[in-house]
Parts: C-alpha cells; sequence; structure tokens
C-alpha cells in the first residue's frame, strides 16, 4: 500500500471540498491551516519513504515517484503549508479592510486548496496527458484566485492570465500530441505510450525529426507558464492583482511546477536527439529571461509586479543552468529552484503586510517600514539581500555555482549573466531601502502580522548558505542525475 | 492517384474544417461566429466517426460522442443563452483590413503545411495528410483570437482553437487515450463556466465587454 501518496493527493483535494461548504466561517483559515499541514506531513512521509526503498510506480502506473519529483512535491507542500500561515491573518486583515466578502473568502480557501492539488498531481503524474490537463487545472483555480477582488484591474489581469496561458497551454497539448505520434510507433497505442517511464526507456527510438517539433511546442506551451521571456506579459499582471498569499504560491510554486514539465520532457528529448538541441533553446529562453526581466526590474513602481519581474529572471536563470546541463549545472538548478522558492515567498509575505500598513503597493508612497513594525521591514530587507545574491544567503551559493559553470561550458553567456544580475542588484535595492529605511507613513494593522513563515523561509536559506546537509546534497545530486 | 473512397470523404471534411475556420476569421456578428462554431464541431465529429469506422479504432467512438454532446450541443447552447443574457446578440464587430486578416491567414496555412510535412510523412495512419490542416485550424483560431476586441469572439477562437487540436490527435494519432480525453473535455468545461462567469463581471466592472478597455495595465 502506497498510503503517502494517496494522503498526499487526498488530504487537499477534502480540504478543497470541505472549505468550498465551509470556508467562510471564521475557523475555515484554521481548518485551511490544518489541511495543509496534513499535506505537508503526509508529503514528509512519502520522502522517507522514497529515500529509504527508492522510485515508486503505483495505481497500474499512473502515478511515479523518484528523488527529483518527491524534491519538489516536498517543496511544494512546504511552502503551501507556510502560506496557509500567513494567508490567517493576511486574509483576516483584508477582510477587516473590506476588500472581501465571505463569499470569496470561500472562493480563496477552497481554490487555494485545489491550487495544491492540482500542482501536486502534475509533479506525481506518470502520464504526460493527465499532466497536462492537471496543469491546465491549475491554471483555472489561480485565475478565480487572481480576480478574487474584482477590481477593474484585477479583472483584467485575470483575464489576460486566462487568454496567454490558454493560448500558452494549448501549444503544449500539440506538443504532447506529437509525442503521443513519435512514441505510438514504438510502444503501441493505447495508454502506456504517453508513461513517462514507458518514454524514457525507449526514448533512444522515437523519431527525432517529430520530437524535436513536439520539444518546440512544448517549449513555448509550458515555457509560457514558467514566465519565459517572450512569454512573460501574464506573470506581473497576475502576481500584483491578486491577493499576495497568491503571489506567494505563484511564484514559489506554479513556476517550478511548470519549470518541472519541462524538464520531463527535456529529458525524452536529449534521449530521442543525442544532440543538444532542447538545450540550446533552453539556455536561449533562459538567458533572455534574465536578461530582459533585469532591465525591467528598474522601471517598476508597484513592488509586487517588481518582484514577480524578478521571479522571471530567476526562473530564467534556474532555465539556463538546466539548459547547460550536466551534473554542477543540475544540482546548482535544483538548488537555486530551491532557494528561490523560500525567499520569494517569504519576500511577498512581508510585501503583503507592507502594503496592508501602508494602503498601497506603489513603492514611491512605501515609507520607514523599520519604524512601525520593525519585523516587517526587517523582513523585506533581508529578503531582497538574500533573493538578490548576497552572501552568505544560499541564493549566493547557488547563482555562484551556475555563474562558474557558465563560466567553464558556455563562456559568451557569462557576461549577459554578470550584466544583468548587476543590474537586477541596483534596481532592487534602490527601490527597497528608502521603504524600509527614513520617514514612515505606515498604519497600524487590526491583527497582527504573520511573521514565522517570513524568518522561517529566511532561516531556512540562510542556513543553506552556510552548510547544505550531506543528505541534501545527495538527494540533489541524485536528481540531478535523473534530468541528465 | 486514386484514394480509398474513406480518405477522400476524410479529406473533404478536413478542408471543410479550414474554410469554416476561414469564415470564423472573417465573421463579424457574434450569433453567426457561434453558428458556425457549432458547424465546425459537427464536421470534427463526422471527421472523428468516419476515421473510427473506417480504422476501427474503437475509443474514437467515444471521442466522436463527447465531441458531439460538448460541441455541438453544450456549448454552442451555453454560449447563445450567454448571448441573450448579456444582451449582445446581435452585435457586430467592426474588424478592421477583412483583407490583410486573409492574407495573413493564408500565410499561415502555408506555414502550417511545411511544418507538419515532415510529420505527415513519417506518421502512419490514414488521415495523416490532414495534420497540416489541423496546424493550420489551431493557428487560423489564434489569429480569430488576437484580431478580435470582445470577450466572447475571443473565448469562440479559444474553442475553436481546441477543436482544431482535437483533429490534430484523430489525424496524428487516432485519438489521445480516454482518460486524457476525458479530462480535456473537463477543462474545457470547468474554463467555459468560469469565462461565462467572468463575462458579467467583465460587463459590470466596464459596462462593456470590450477588451480594449482592459488595456491600462501595460509597463510604462
Amino acid at each position: 500500500m502506497n498510503w503517502q501518496l494517496y494522503l498526499v493527493l487526498g488530504t487537499p483535494l477534502l480540504g478543497g471540498i470541505l472549505l468550498a461548504l465551509w470556508g467562510h466561517k471564521t475557523w475555515a483559515a484554521d481548518l485551511n491551516i490544518a489541511m495543509s499541514v496534513g499535506t505537508f506531513i503526509s508529503a514528509a512521509a512519502l520522502t522517507a519513504q522514497i529515500i529509504s526503498a527508492g522510485p515508486l510506480i503505483t495505481a497500474d502506473e499512473q502515478f511515479f515517484v523518484d528523488s527529483l519529483n518527491v524534491f519538489l512535491v516536498a517543496l511544494t507542500a512546504f511552502v503551501s503549508m507556510t502560506t496557509s500561515l500567513f494567508s490567517r491573518p493576511y486574509m483576516r486583515i483584508e477582510l477587516a479592510l473590506g476588500k472581501l466578502s465571505d463569499n470569496r473568502l470561500r472562493l480563496f480557501h477552497s481554490m487555494y486548496q485545489l491550487f495544491i492539488f492540482t500542482m501536486l498531481v502534475v509533479l506525481l503524474t506518470n502520464n504526460l496527458g493527465i499532466l497536462w490537463v492537471a496543469l491546465e487545472a491549475a491554471t483555472l483555480t489561480t485565475v478565480l484566485l487572481v480576480s478574487l477582488y474584482r477590481t477593474p484591474a484585477s479583472l483584467e489581469a485575470a483575464w489576460k492570465y486566462f487568454i496567454l496561458c490558454g493560448v500558452g497551454i494549448a501549444q503544449a497539448l500539440f506538443g504532447t500530441i506529437l509525442l503521443y505520434s513519435a512514441s505510438q510507433k514504438v510502444l503501441g497505442s493505447g495508454g502506456g505510450a504517453l508513461l513517462w517511464t514507458h518514454l524514457e526507456t525507449a526514448a533512444g527510438s522515437l523519431e527525432p525529426t517529430v520530437m524535436s517539433l513536439a520539444f518546440v511546442f512544448l517549449l513555448v506551451g509550458y515555457g509560457t507558464k514558467v514566465g519565459l521571456v517572450p512569454l512573460h506579459n501574464w506573470l506581473p499582471d497576475a502576481h500584483a492583482e491578486g491577493p499576495t498569499p497568491v503571489s506567494a504560491i505563484l511564484s514559489g510554486l506554479l513556476l517550478n511546477v511548470a519549470l518541472y514539465a519541462l524538464l520531463r520532457c527535456k529529458v525524452l528529448v536529449d534521449g530521442a536527439l543525442q544532440a543538444p538541441f532542447a538545450s540550446h533553446l533552453m539556455m536561449g529562453f533562459g538567458l533572455l529571461s534574465v536578461v530582459v526581466a533585469a532591465f525591467f526590474l528598474s522601471k517598476q513602481k508597484d513592488v509586487k509586479r517588481m518582484f514577480a519581474y524578478s521571479s522571471v529572471e530567476h526562473m530564467g536563470l534556474v532555465t539556463f543552468a538546466f539548459g547547460m546541463g550536466g551534473p554542477v549545472a543540475n544540482f546548482a538548478g535544483l538548488l537555486h529552484m530551491t532557494l528561490h522558492s523560500l525567499t520569494k515567498s517569504a519576500i511577498f509575505f512581508a510585501v503583503g503586510h507592507a502594503a496592508q500598513k501602508t494602503r498601497t503597493q506603489i513603492m514611491d508612497d512605501i515609507r520607514g517600514l523599520i519604524k512601525v513594525s520593525p519585523t516587517v521591514g526587517w523582513g523585506l530587507m533581508l529578503g531582497s539581500i538574500a533573493i538578490l545574491g548576497v552572501p552568505p544567503f544560499g541564493v549566493f551559493a547557488s547563482e555562484f555555482l551556475i555563474l562558474t559553470t557558465a563560466m567553464r561550458l558556455q563562456p559568451w553567456a557569462t557576461p549577459f549573466l554578470l550584466i544583468a544580475l548587476g543590474v537586477a542588484f541596483a534596481a532592487v535595492f534602490s527601490k527597497v531601502q528608502p521603504m524600509v529605511f527614513g520617514e514612515t507613513n505606515a498604519k497600524r494593522l487590526p491583527h497582527p502580522p504573520a511573521l514565522v513563515p517570513v524568518f522561517a523561509h529566511l532561516a531556512i536559506v540562510l542556513a543553506l548558505g552556510f552548510y547544505i546537509p550531506p543528505y541534501l546534497v545527495d538527494w540533489y545530486r541524485v536528481a540531478a542525475k535523473l534530468i541528465g | 492517384m486514386h484514394l480509398p473512397l474513406t480518405s477522400q470523404i476524410i479529406n473533404l471534411l478536413a478542408a471543410l474544417l479550414l474554410l469554416l475556420s476561414f469564415s470564423m476569421l472573417t465573421q463579424r456578428r457574434i450569433l453567426s461566429l457561434i453558428n458556425l462554431f457549432a458547424l465546425q464541431g459537427l464536421t470534427l465529429t463526422l471527421a472523428i466517426l468516419v476515421v473510427a469506422w473506417s480504422t476501427g479504432q474503437h475509443h474514437l467512438y467515444y471521442s466522436a460522442a463527447l465531441t458531439f454532446v460538448l460541441k455541438v450541443l453544450v456549448l454552442p447552447g451555453v454560449l447563445h443563452r450567454l448571448i441573450r443574457k448579456l444582451n449582445v446578440k446581435w452585435d457586430v464587430e467592426t474588424l478592421i483590413n477583412i483583407p490583410t486578416t486573409m492574407l495573413v491567414g493564408i500565410a499561415l496555412v502555408i506555414l502550417a503545411f511545411n511544418v507538419a510535412l515532415p510529420i505527415s510523412q513519417l506518421a502512419g495512419t490514414i488521415a495523416k495528410s490532414t495534420l497540416g490542416i489541423a496546424l493550420a485550424c489551431v493557428l487560423l483560431a489564434f489569429l480569430t483570437m488576437i484580431t478580435r476586441s470582445k470577450a466572447v469572439p475571443q473565448v469562440i477562437g479559444f474553442l475553436a482553437m481546441e477543436n482544431g487540436l482535437v483533429f490534430a490527435a484523430t489525424s496524428a494519432t487516432y485519438g489521445m487515450p480516454m482518460v486524457v480525453e476525458f479530462g480535456i473535455a473537463l477543462d474545457v468545461m470547468v474554463g467555459m463556466v468560469i469565462l461565462g462567469v467572468f463575462f458579467f463581471q467583465i460587463r459590470e466592472r466596464f459596462e462593456s465587454l470590450d477588451i480594449r478597455h482592459l488595456e491600462k495595465m501595460k509597463d510604462e
């Protein structure tokens, strides 16, 4: 029996149903937390099982767990747990400020759990068709979350998000169809030809022309969800207009999950082509994202938009790392994915409370946070420093690894990366510094803010900068080897 | 060269699909656009049925039934109800430059045929020559979406794109595995419900369904 796996998927699904019924009650936020904690405990149990017993294929081969996806399952469950802790006071304050009604709160809680559920299905499924279906379902749940406030701007953001990601994901479906047509010849028709484990063993005999074309469509499709330039247009709007817990899980989790889908496809294409076609495409898109996003950072006025562009930049960096390939770059990419998730969600937690204190998201109007609330101010400052890659935070280690590998394998790309990181540093630091220090206009909040999640995340990021435990290193190494 | 009758019928239906995509591209009245969409769904159903019958792939019958129920009955019905409730039944959109749009459309079709050529040669299915048409339908539907400024036609373009994808799946691989097809259908349904709710909210906020009102958000 693989009860851990079913528990990981069942808990958020059950949570979504229960909260659809009672999500407006005063104890709904606690139920949301309880469900998320339950998911995290089951994910931890699943992780322990995979570490001790190796990869797992179950339920008529429909689910497949190995070191690569179990690491993302654990990360997803962890960040969704801390985000639920953060959203309890955050949404309570929003309710007190009159931005939400009870019905909207019910929608928020229910969709939050279902969003986690769909992401976990994407991560755990072995069937590339189901993976597509679940990722599309994740888009649908987040469309409802982004438009939660029903303001003109949030409706616009949600519409843009739906249409752009809808078009993108349609391309991914076409890619999946092409992949199926290639695999059908080798594996025969029926369900088996879309199962990743079957595809991986047969990758060498898949038709290269069809596979390379399929990858182009898959890259455009899933790349839209990763937020790769020039397909990133939906991302800043969706991040800025949705409630902050949603921004945190979009940046921290959904982008990772979409990149994971792309990685699984890349492994197959690499196997079929025996040529670095997919790698070159990923490096190109990744580098473009890093450079373009870095230059957009300095133009932003809205704090959540700015950090959304920072997410584009970091996902670009990770995509570039996976594009380079090889054990070191993949290791660095996985590490950077983890650290970016933790840091960026911590930043959004701090930003959310800062915006509530000053009643605005415009950076010029947010001043002197540290005077009213030292914890929110320091949380934002430390988070920004961490994401900019200042030592001793962990992001420094992963960025350093990516840069040194780039110097060795792709020296031409290094100057672009260095310039982009420098520009990003100047832009973000010069904007965050006056927000945190100086005279203030912030007000007190009706409920105490949630600060445990912020500092818990930052503490982990800091700790990983000093010392990565050996079992974690092994785990990343095994996962890095799976990507090739 | 003599093709078997079934292939000829499939090719005919594929050509009809392409023709319908073009007429959707230039149709200005919302009501007619919905009818064209329903007709496209019907043509698609027939095409799947012929492929199913001639190849003996039984799961394609389910796929055809699913397409018929969803694309011919349910979605057009929902859209008709929506435009009646939203009072946009007789809306006419001003499309600029129909000839240019048509020319771009033709260029897209040529592109689609060239892209699909190597795959068609490799695919062993009876409908392999129609993969190019399927890709062309997807691209034309995409063009329909980006040339429209109203919400309802954009969504119809989105659904037409999905039609093209289903046709691509049929012609390249005799359809996806059933569980995946049901999943896709479920996503389309849920998406439609969400969009229906959206239409009302957009109109409530902007007093119009014109997406051009929604263009305040730009990177300055």
